[in-house]
């Protein structure tokens, strides 16, 4: 793509063009206060190409990428190996430049794997529809939310202690502007489900996720029996897609709406995103789900075809009675998911979950043997929490420093609550090597004796 | 009894303080394949010209309109399941919603049969 710098003249003709005679024309409603009345100091102006590439290469160097080092980060976002096809694939043109499909019939290409991703979806996810994909798992969370809160015709959601913090605040913040309430559990490790008792018949839904912010796993199913005893609608989360190959389906376990983060398949950390929200629903609540939908069809000739459905009322028509302020997906990070789980199958998905937990149990066995760590789950999938002798986060500083990423600080992300401050969430994929766990058994010991 | 018509191609069944609202022959034709009715919820209040439920086809999505002011009485659960009577029926099993009727003057303004034809020949 050709860089086209403005010209003073092409300036002009702008400002002439909207009837202003000068930039600080367009700024006259704000007040002079607030403006800056010089330039920025802290960027150079001019500077030759190398330069810039080899100021912002040393910028960069100071970042110890997850792939550089000893890596178990998690809580949310994991670190997992994605085959090269996978950046090859969506960097082709046809994929690459194509946005949002307004005109689908000419973009059968993207709806085919649209449609694609939708079935992977809600086969991972034992539900009967997804969505053609959300921004990320918390925005999908609170859309979830809302979702319910229409389905339901009530305005009270009941989010349990093992949620995301990220996701329950973005809910929270959704609850703030569209005026429904929630209420939040305590944080708990183990994740017991008390949230039974809190059901009444003003609450729209229950939150859960699956595994626990915490790494804990449970079966929902008398959650879901109990939520729909009472007519509220059981949503289940997850941050590590990769945990369905392993674990009973939010589906099985009688969950109405399943959402959740898709960045581990075929997505990289990217400092925390773009990321793929997913999104899945039981049939019966089709209608009431934000997105689109990309469906399988035959022409009047009988050929197979691709078209935007159900979407009348999301951007083309409608808007104005659109479910969600979302109008457009995670396409991209969609199609890099789409492909991965491709090259993966069933067969892969379910050994590449196994790969995960065994490594995981591997790290927890070895962890649980060093004086000063005590491993707090009972179940995990291919994440856990430790609780240490000291500042969780000043160990993490400390390991870093010696290019080994320990894991999470929990205080990191509850940053209100000083009696998380002891614990860390350590995340094992199937990046780590053995020589990768040693090196950490082997700093935690030493930080910690 | 008696059914009166709106320029937004409702039509209307009066019997006694309730009445029965659906879509009009002319407007299932316009549309096309009806896939999706979205009927108003019981006890749910309207006013006159208010938009109260949805019908979606293959092409497009619209509002209908509340022709009067008042209460909804009943919703045609058959249109979730079937939401093909509306091309089918439109004027019979294919009706929308029942309404009680807030004022009965509003009656007035609704077209009659041969004022609706006059009215949708107009529009061809």
């Amino acid at each position: 793509m050709r860089y086209l710098p403005l010209s003073e003249e092409d300036r002009k003709d702008m400002l002439e063009a909207i009837g202003v005679s000068s930039i600080d024309e367009l700024y006259c409603d704000v007040p002079d206060s607030v403006l800056l009345d010089k330039a920025v100091e802290t960027l150079p102006t001019v500077r030759g190409e190398m330069e810039v590439d080899r100021a912002i290469s040393a910028m960069a160097a100071k970042n110890t990428g997850a792939n550089a080092v000893p890596s178990f980060l998690g809580a949310g976002l994991y670190h997992h190996h994605v085959p090269a096809t996978v950046d090859y694939m969506i960097q082709r043109g046809e994929f690459l430049t194509s946005y949002t499909p307004y005109q689908p019939e000419v973009s059968q290409g993207t709806l085919q794997y649209l449609f694609e991703f939708q079935t992977q979806v809600a086969m991972l996810t034992g539900m009967d529809i997804a969505n053609a994909s959300m921004y990320d798992g918390a925005t999908a969370c609170a859309e979830a939310v809302l979702m319910a809160n229409r389905v339901t015709k009530r305005n009270k959601a009941i989010l349990s202690g093992g949620l995301h913090p990220h996701y329950r605040d973005v809910t929270r913040t959704h609850a703030h502007f569209n005026e429904f309430d929630v209420i939040s559990a305590e944080p708990d490790v183990d994740n017991v489900e008390d949230l039974i008792d809190l059901i009444d018949d003003e609450t729209s839904c229950v939150v859960v996720q699956t595994p626990s912010f915490f790494g804990h796993l449970n079966d929902y199913t008398k959650l879901g029996e109990a939520c729909h005893a009472k007519k509220a609608l059981l949503v289940v989360v997850f941050t590590e897609v990769l945990s369905l190959g392993a674990l009973k389906t939010p589906g099985e376990m009688g969950a109405d709406i399943v959402v959740g983060e898709g960045q581990s398949v075929g997505n990289a950390l990217n400092f925390g995103g773009p990321t793929v929200g997913l999104f899945a629903v039981r049939k019966k609540y089709l209608r009431q789900m934000p997105g689109r939908v990309c469906g399988e069809t035959v022409d009047a000739d009988g050929r197979r075809g691709y078209v935007l459905t159900l979407s009348t009322r999301e951007q083309h028509i409608r808007r104005e009675k659109a479910t969600s302020n979302i109008c457009t997906n995670s396409g991209l990070c969609a199609l890099a998911f789409n492909i991965h789980m491709t090259l993966l199958g069933e067969e892969g998905l379910t050994k590449l979950s196994a790969l995960n937990h065994a490594r995981a149990c591997q790290v927890a066995d070895k962890l649980a043997e060093i004086d000063g760590v005590d491993v707090l789950n009972e179940t995990f999938f291919n994440e856990f929490t430790v609780r240490l002798n000291k500042s969780a986060s000043a160990v993490i500083d400390r390991l870093a420093e010696k290019n080994v990423l320990a894991g999470v600080p929990v205080r990191r992300l509850y940053q209100d609550r000083p009696e998380l401050d002891d614990l860390m969430l350590v995340a094992v994929t199937e990046t780590a090597t053995d020589e990768d766990i040693d090196a950490l058994v082997a700093a935690l010991k030493e930080e910690l004796s | 009894m008696a059914i009166k018509y709106t320029e937004d191609h409702e039509w209307v069944l009066v019997e006694g303080n309730i009445a029965t609202v659906g879509i009009t022959d002319y407007a299932q034709n316009a549309l096309g394949d009806i896939v999706f009715v979205e009927t108003p919820d019981v006890g749910h209040s309207v006013d006159k010209g208010e938009d109260c439920a949805v019908v979606e086809s293959v092409k497009t999505a619209s509002d209908v309109f509340a022709p009067l002011t008042g209460e909804i009485t009943e919703g045609n659960a058959a249109l979730e399941d079937e939401p093909e009577l509306v091309n089918s029926s439109p004027e019979g099993d294919g009706w929308f919603f029942k309404m009680s009727i807030g004022d009965e003057a509003e009656l007035e303004n609704l077209l009659d049969e041969a004022a609706y034809k006059e009215f949708c020949e107009g529009l061809d």
